[in-house]
C-alpha cells in the first residue's frame, strides 16, 4: 500500500514525541545523576539525589510511558490508522 | 473452560469476568492467611505453616494450569491475543520480578546504600525503551516469538538463528537462578533438602507451563502478581507504623533515613566498633604476611593445629575440645594451592569487615575524587546495561504479543511498569527500615539476650548471618554481624516482631516471584527451539499439534537441564543473572531497534551486528571477571591482569555498555556497504509503523 503524505506527517509526528520523551528519560537518568554528589540538599528528609534515583525517577517513568500511550492513541485516531473495532 | 477465555466470548465479558474471579481470588488468600494466622495462635506448629503455604500456593498454580491446558498454536504460544492491557501489565511484572527482584535487591539496597539504586533505576527506566521502540511496533508485527521477527524483518535464518541462540543463552543462565531460589526457598519454609525443594517447586512451573503454554502462564503470573505484591508490602508496612506511625512506609523513610544517617556517624566513631574492626585488620595483615611464604607459614600452622591438640589431650581435656582441636587441623589445607586461597580468602573477609559501616544515602563513595569518579562511571554504565537489557529480553517482550491491539499494548507497558513500580519504590524503604532496625535495636545488645531468629538464621546458612564476639565484651557490635544480602526480604517479618505466618506468606511471594519468571522464561527456550528452529527452520510442514507437542517436550527437557545445573549450586549465580542482562542488551537491542526505525538495516547488517555485539560483551567478561576467567583460562585472575585487560574502568558486569554501540555501529557500516533490502520489506516495516492501514484490526491482519 503506498503511504499518504497523511500517514509520513503521522510517523513524523511520532518521531517528535518519541524524541522528547527520550529527552526526558535521558535527563532524569542520566544528568541527574551525574550531578548527584552535588545535589545533597534535604528533600522531605531524602537528600534529594537518593530520593531520585529511589522514586522521582521512577515516577517520571510512569508519566512517560502513560503520556506516550496516551498521546499516540489519540494520534491513531486523529491520522486515521487506528485499528477498527473487532 | 469459560474462565479464562472460552469462545465467542466479548472482549468487554471477558475482562469482566477476570475482575470477578480475581477479585475472589484476592479476598480467597487474604482469607486464607488470616484462617492460618487464627491457628497460629492456637499452637499449629511453625513447619505445618510452611508446607500449607507451599502446598497451597503450587496446588492453585497447578489448578489454573489444568484449566487453561490448550493444544491450540495462537493459544500455546500467545494465549490467543486476548489478554486484556491491566492483566498483561500484572502478568509482566510477575514475569518481570524474579527471585533476585524480591529477594535479592532489598538486600543490595540494605549492603551498598546508594550504590544499589543503580538496579532501581535499571530495572525501571527500562521500560520506557519498551514503550517507545519496541512494545507496539512487535505487536503490530503480531508473530509468536522475537527470533520471529528477526528472521521476517532480516530475510532469513541466519538472524533468526542468532536470535535463537541469544535467547537461550539469555534466558537459560537466568532460569537457572530462578530454580536456585526456588529450591532456597522451598527448603527454608519447609525444612526440606534443597534438591527435594528444587524438584517440588519444578513440579509447579511443569504443571503449569506444559498443559497450558502462554495461556496457562498468563493467568498464574497474574495470580502470582497479587501474592507477591501483598507478600512484599506488608512488612514494610507493619515496620513503618511500629517507627513513625504513618502506613506508607514509601512517604516517610526519608525521616528514618536522616536518623539511619545520624546513627552511621555515631558507628563509624565509636570506640568499641573500631576495637572491633582494628581486630579484623589485624586478621587481615596476618593473611598477607602468611601469604608472603606459604609453605613455611602452612608448616607452621600445622604444627601448631597438632601442638594444641596434644597439649589437650595430655592434659586430659573434656572430650568436646579435643574433637574441635582435631577438626581444626584436619582443616589445615592439605596443599599449596589450597592454603594459598585460604589465605587469599582470609585476607580479603577480613579486610571487608575491617571496612567502617558505609554511608547509606552517600552517591558514589570512594577516598579520593578519582575513586568517586570511577565509581560514578560504573554506576552509570550499569544504569545502562540494566535498561537496554530490560528493552531486549525475549522473555518480557514476548508478553506484548498477548495482547489485543497496539493501542492495548501502549496501555499495557504502562500497566506493566505501574506494578513494577509498586514493588520497586518499596525496595528501598524496606531497605532502610531494616537498617534502622538493625542499627538501633539489634546492636549494643547483650550476647546472652539476642533474639532468637539471629539463632535460627545462622543454622541455615552461615554465610546468610553469624555474629561472632570478635572483641569478647558480652556485647554485640555492628561490626561483629555479618549479614548476606538473601536474608533481609525473608528475615523482616521476625526482625520486626510480626507472627511467624507473614514470614511464610513472605516466603510464600518469593516463591510467586521465582516461579512466575521461571515460567516465562522457560517457555521463551522451549518456544526459541520449537517454533523458530524445529518448525520455520527444519521441519516447515509440520503440523500445529506436532509443533505444540514438541514445545511441550522441549519444556520438559529445557527444565530438567536447568533443575540438573541449579543443583550443583553454581558459583556466582548472581553474576550470572547481571551478565544476562548486558549479552541481552548488545544482541537484541541495536537490531531490533534498526529494523523497526531504519529501513535500510539490511540481513548482514543486523546478523554481524548481533554477533559482534555479542562477541565483545563475552570477550571482556572472559578478561575481566574472575570466575568466567578461571573457566576459560585455567588460572586464577590476578590483579595485575585485570588492570590489564579492564577498558576504561569499567567492570565486567557492565559490559553491555561496549557490546551495544558496537552492536549499532557494525549494524550501520555493514548495512550500507551492501545491498539494501527488497521491497517487501520496506513494506513490512511501513506495516509495522502504522496500528493499521486499512481500519482493520491487527488480531484481524496478522491472522495466522
Amino acid at each position: 500500500m503506498k503511504l499518504t503524505a497523511k500517514h509520513q506527517e503521522y510517523w513524523r509526528k511520532n518521531l517528535q514525541i518519541t524524541a522528547l520523551l527520550l529527552g526526558i528519560w535521558f535527563f532524569v537518568t542520566f544528568v541527574v545523576v551525574f550531578f548527584a554528589r552535588d545535589l545533597t540538599f534535604s528533600f522531605f528528609g531524602w537528600p534529594f539525589s537518593f530520593w531520585v534515583a529511589a522514586q522521582g525517577a521512577l515516577v517520571v517513568y510512569c508519566l512517560i510511558i502513560w503520556y506516550y500511550a496516551r498521546h499516540m492513541n489519540k494520534l491513531d485516531i486523529e491520522y486515521g490508522v487506528a485499528e477498527g473495532e473487532e | 473452560m469459560g474462565l479464562f477465555g472460552g469462545d465467542g466470548q466479548s472482549q468487554g465479558d471477558f475482562k469482566k469476568g477476570l475482575n470477578k474471579v480475581y477479585t475472589w481470588y484476592t479476598g480467597g488468600f487474604i482469607g486464607f492467611v488470616l484462617v492460618l494466622a487464627v491457628l497460629e495462635q492456637m499452637g499449629l506448629p511453625k513447619n505445618w505453616i510452611g508446607y500449607l503455604f507451599l502446598a497451597a500456593t503450587v496446588l492453585l498454580y497447578a489448578g489454573i494450569g489444568i484449566m487453561s491446558r490448550t493444544n491450540d498454536a495462537a493459544e500455546y504460544y500467545v494465549a490467543g491475543r486476548r489478554v486484556p492491557a491491566i492483566y498483561n501489565g500484572m502478568a509482566t511484572g510477575a514475569d518481570w520480578m524474579s527471585a533476585a527482584s524480591f529477594i535479592g535487591m532489598a538486600g543490595t539496597l540494605y549492603l551498598s546504600g546508594y550504590g544499589g539504586l543503580a538496579f532501581i533505576l535499571g530495572w525501571t527506566g527500562g521500560y520506557c525503551l519498551v514503550a517507545l521502540f519496541l512494545a507496539p511496533y512487535l505487536r503490530k508485527f503480531g508473530q509468536f516469538t522475537i527470533p520471529d521477527f528477526l528472521g521476517a524483518r532480516f530475510e532469513g535464518n541466519l538472524p533468526r538463528l542468532i536470535g535463537v541462540g541469544a535467547a537461550i543463552l539469555c534466558s537459560f543462565t537466568y532460569v537457572v537462578a530462578q530454580i536456585y531460589g526456588v529450591g532456597l526457598i522451598t527448603s527454608r519454609l519447609t525444612g526440606l533438602a534443597f534438591e527435594i525443594g528444587i524438584f517440588a517447586g519444578l513440579a509447579g512451573i511443569l504443571v503449569c507451563s506444559f498443559l497450558g503454554g502462554m495461556r496457562a502462564v498468563t493467568w498464574t503470573q497474574v495470580a502470582q502478581y497479587i501474592i507477591l505484591i501483598i507478600a512484599y508490602m506488608l512488612p514494610v508496612v507493619w515496620l513503618s507504623v511500629k517507627h513513625t506511625g504513618v502506613p506508607v512506609p514509601q512517604a516517610v523513610y526519608g525521616y528514618t533515613l536522616e536518623k539511619v544517617t545520624a546513627k552511621e556517624a555515631e558507628l563509624i566513631k565509636d570506640p568499641k566498633e573500631m576495637e572491633v574492626r582494628g581486630i579484623y585488620k589485624a586478621r587481615s595483615d596476618a593473611a598477607v604476611e602468611k601469604l608472603k611464604d606459604v609453605n613455611a607459614s602452612l608448616a607452621a600452622d600445622r604444627a601448631a593445629a597438632q601442638k594444641k591438640l596434644d597439649d589437650l589431650k595430655a592434659a586430659n581435656a573434656p572430650a568436646p575440645d579435643i574433637a574441635a582441636a582435631a577438626a581444626a587441623l584436619a582443616a589445615v589445607p592439605k596443599n599449596e594451592a589450597d592454603a594459598r586461597t585460604a589465605y587469599t580468602a582470609a585476607r580479603t573477609s577480613n579486610a571487608a569487615k575491617s571496612a567502617p559501616p558505609i554511608r547509606h544515602a552517600e552517591p558514589f563513595p570512594g577516598k579520593d575524587e578519582a575513586a568517586q569518579n570511577v565509581a560514578r562511571k560504573n554506576f552509570l554504565a550499569l544504569v545502562f546495561c540494566l535498561m537496554i537489557g530490560t528493552a531486549a529480553l525475549p522473555h518480557i517482550l514476548m508478553r506484548y504479543y498477548t495482547v489485543p491491539s497496539v493501542r492495548e499494548a501502549r496501555e499495557s507497558v504502562s500497566w506493566s511498569l505501574f506494578f513494577i513500580f509498586l514493588l520497586y519504590f518499596t525496595a528501598p524503604a524496606l531497605a532502610v527500615l531494616a537498617k534502622y532496625e538493625v542499627y538501633t535495636v539489634l546492636v549494643n545488645t547483650p550476647f546472652a539476650s539476642l533474639p532468637e531468629w539471629i539463632a535460627r538464621w545462622s543454622a541455615v546458612d552461615k554465610s546468610l548471618l553469624s555474629v561472632v564476639d570478635i572483641n569478647n565484651d558480652g556485647i554485640l557490635q555492628l561490626a561483629e554481624i555479618s549479614i548476606g544480602g538473601d536474608i533481609i526480604v525473608l528475615a523482616t517479618p521476625e526482625i520486626a516482631g510480626l507472627p511467624y505466618v507473614v514470614s511464610g506468606m513472605v516466603a510464600a511471594g518469593g516463591l510467586a516471584a521465582a516461579l512466575s519468571t521461571a515460567d516465562g522464561l522457560l517457555l521463551t527456550i522451549a518456544n526459541a527451539l520449537s517454533h523458530d528452529l524445529y518448525y520455520k527452520v527444519l521441519d516447515p510442514n509440520a503440523s500445529t499439534a506436532r509443533r505444540v507437542m514438541v514445545s511441550k517436550l522441549l519444556l520438559l527437557l529445557v527444565a530438567l537441564a536447568a533443575a540438573y545445573v541449579a543443583a550443583q549450586k553454581p558459583a556466582d549465580i548472581l553474576f550470572l543473572v547481571s551478565a544476562a542482562f548486558s549479552f541481552a542488551a548488545a544482541a537484541f537491542f541495536p537490531a531490533l531497534t534498526l529494523g523497526i526505525f531504519w529501513k535500510r538495516a539490511n540481513k548482514w547488517g543486523a546478523s554481524l551486528g548481533m554477533l559482534a555485539g555479542l562477541g565483545i560483551t563475552f570477550y571482556y567478561m572472559v578478561t575481566t571477571q574472575p570466575w568466567l576467567y578461571k573457566l576459560t583460562h585455567g588460572t586464577a585472575i590476578t590483579p595485575e591482569i585485570v588492570k590489564a585487560n579492564t577498558w576504561w574502568d569499567i567492570a565486567p558486569i557492565s559490559a553491555g555498555l561496549f557490546g551495544v554501540p558496537l552492536g549499532f555501529a557494525v549494524i550501520i557500516i555493514v548495512s550500507l556497504l551492501t545491498k539494501a533490502p527488497g521491497k517487501e520489506i520496506q513494506e513490512l516495516v511501513e506495516h509495522v509503523r502504522y496500528p493499521s492501514l486499512d481500519g482493520k484490526t491487527s488480531a484481524a491482519s496478522a491472522a495466522h
